[in-house]
């Protein structure tokens, strides 16, 4: 009898440990709350490029997560990518011709979605559009900018010198 | 002449194969449909429980701080060479809920555990207690095999999530205490970057390996000849094949999971 309680104590305290390292995990290594139901309000925007935008990415607005991507996808009629925003119910007073725009968090950072308030005095509701949208920098388009405008300085600078020598 | 017996031969060895993985999956079948009958009788279990949980908690706990310690060593001297130690966060807690911990925690249970019902079983069956409760009318398969099945099915995925916690302790150990790696930094980017659905990828993982290593070791040893020689042969068996089953089910389900 002393024994078969000893045992049931050792199993009790394992189960305990496992079911608290198991909060733990949940708790602590992340910090994406478990999300019963579809929580906030849904936004749409439609941009021209989304770079490597993600589903998932975090929806910002002056730097403090407010939302997350929700999807992706591409949309034939507008030849746009039509992205869905889920914004939490608690940030309702976003101002309708806010804008948004997606950029790239540090570095190497994922990239995000970032909202900037207008200044309407009425709010984005459910299933709102935002109008106003700025794609992902792409650094492949930005690289070849670059070197396009400095060829054509440089070409100008070429043509320049015959003209002016004589 | 001898070409054709070879070819028999061969053919022997495939069928026998053959036969060994139909026996095995039919046991593995009885097991699962007999498993909620056993919950009726949950003294049986939970000595179980004991026997491949708690007795098995000492060498995870040590063995998982070892792996989280290793782990948090050598991706900082990885990380820094890229100036990006603060990413240690993150790929320790990733390598250690996806890969790491499913993976070395049940590689140890089959060692620990595993051998353990083997050897138990096959000595009842070595020492007739097995015939003798089918004598008394007892199934020794719903009486033996199966609240051993349940303990190791309900005490792994337990012991993995206690492996990853320590080992990302381990890991924090090394990083921040040893190398000088922001704690603020170790766990914000762990917790930006860890998803819910990546503690859910290491724990059904684990799922499915304690899956695999209870029933390999109940079938081995309920199958063991019975002689000292065959228990042992059939404990060296459930390591292997469990080492194998693991390493094979987690390359599976990563790919499953990565997609």
């Amino acid at each position: 009898m002393r024994q078969s309680r000893s045992i049931e104590l050792a199993t009790g305290f394992f189960a305990a440990l496992g079911f608290a390292a198991m909060l733990f995990m949940v708790t602590q290594i992340t910090n994406r709350s478990p999300t019963f139901g579809e929580a906030g309000f849904r936004l749409e925007a439609d941009f021209d490029n989304v770079g490597s935008l993600k589903e998932g990415a975090p929806v910002s607005m002056s730097g403090v997560s407010v939302g997350r991507v929700e999807s992706i996808r591409f949309n034939q009629g507008t030849y746009k990518a039509h992205v869905v925003l889920r914004i939490q119910p608690q940030f309702n007073r976003i101002p309708d011709d806010s804008d948004a725009a997606i950029f790239t968090a540090g570095l190497l950072g994922g990239q995000y979605v970032g909202l900037q308030a207008g200044g309407s005095e009425t709010f984005y509701r459910d299933g709102g559009h935002i109008e106003l949208t700025q794609s992902a920098i792409v650094l492949e388009e930005l690289i070849s900018k670059f070197l396009f405008s400095f060829a054509s300085k440089e070409a100008d600078q070429k043509t320049a010198p015959p003209a002016q020598s004589p | 002449m001898s070409l054709v017996n070879l070819r028999i031969d061969r053919l022997g060895g495939l069928r026998g194969a053959l036969e060994k993985l139909g026996a095995y999956l039919l046991f593995a079948g009885r097991l699962l449909v007999v498993s909620p009958r056993a919950l009726l009788r949950p003294g049986l279990v939970v000595a179980q429980i004991y026997n491949a949980g708690a007795l098995s908690l000492a060498l995870i706990m040590f063995c998982g701080l070892f792996v989280g310690m290793v782990l948090g060593l050598q991706g900082a001297d990885l990380l820094q060479r890229f100036g990006a130690e603060e990413a240690l966060g993150p790929a320790a807690a990733l390598g250690m809920l996806k890969q790491l911990g499913p993976v070395v925690a049940a590689l140890l249970f089959a060692g620990r555990a595993g051998t353990a019902l083997t050897s138990e079983i096959g000595l009842m069956a070595a020492t007739d207690q097995l015939s003798a409760m089918e004598m008394m009318a007892v199934d020794p398969v719903r009486r033996v095999c199966v609240p051993r099945f349940l303990g190791a099915l309900i005490a792994l995925p337990l012991l993995t999530a206690i492996f990853i916690t320590i080992g990302l302790y381990g890991s924090q150990l090394v990083g921040v205490q040893l190398l000088g790696i922001d704690t603020g930094q170790f766990w914000s980017q762990m917790r930006n970057a860890v998803e819910l659905d990546d503690i859910a990828e290491g724990l059904v993982k684990s799922m499915f390996f304690a899956l695999a290593i209870a029933s390999l070791a109940v079938f081995e040893g309920f199958h063991a000849q019975p002689t000292a020689e065959g228990v042992g042969r059939a404990t060296t068996r459930t390591v292997v094949n469990s080492s194998i089953a693991v390493l094979l089910l987690n390359y599976v389900l990563t790919a499953f999971y990565i997609q």
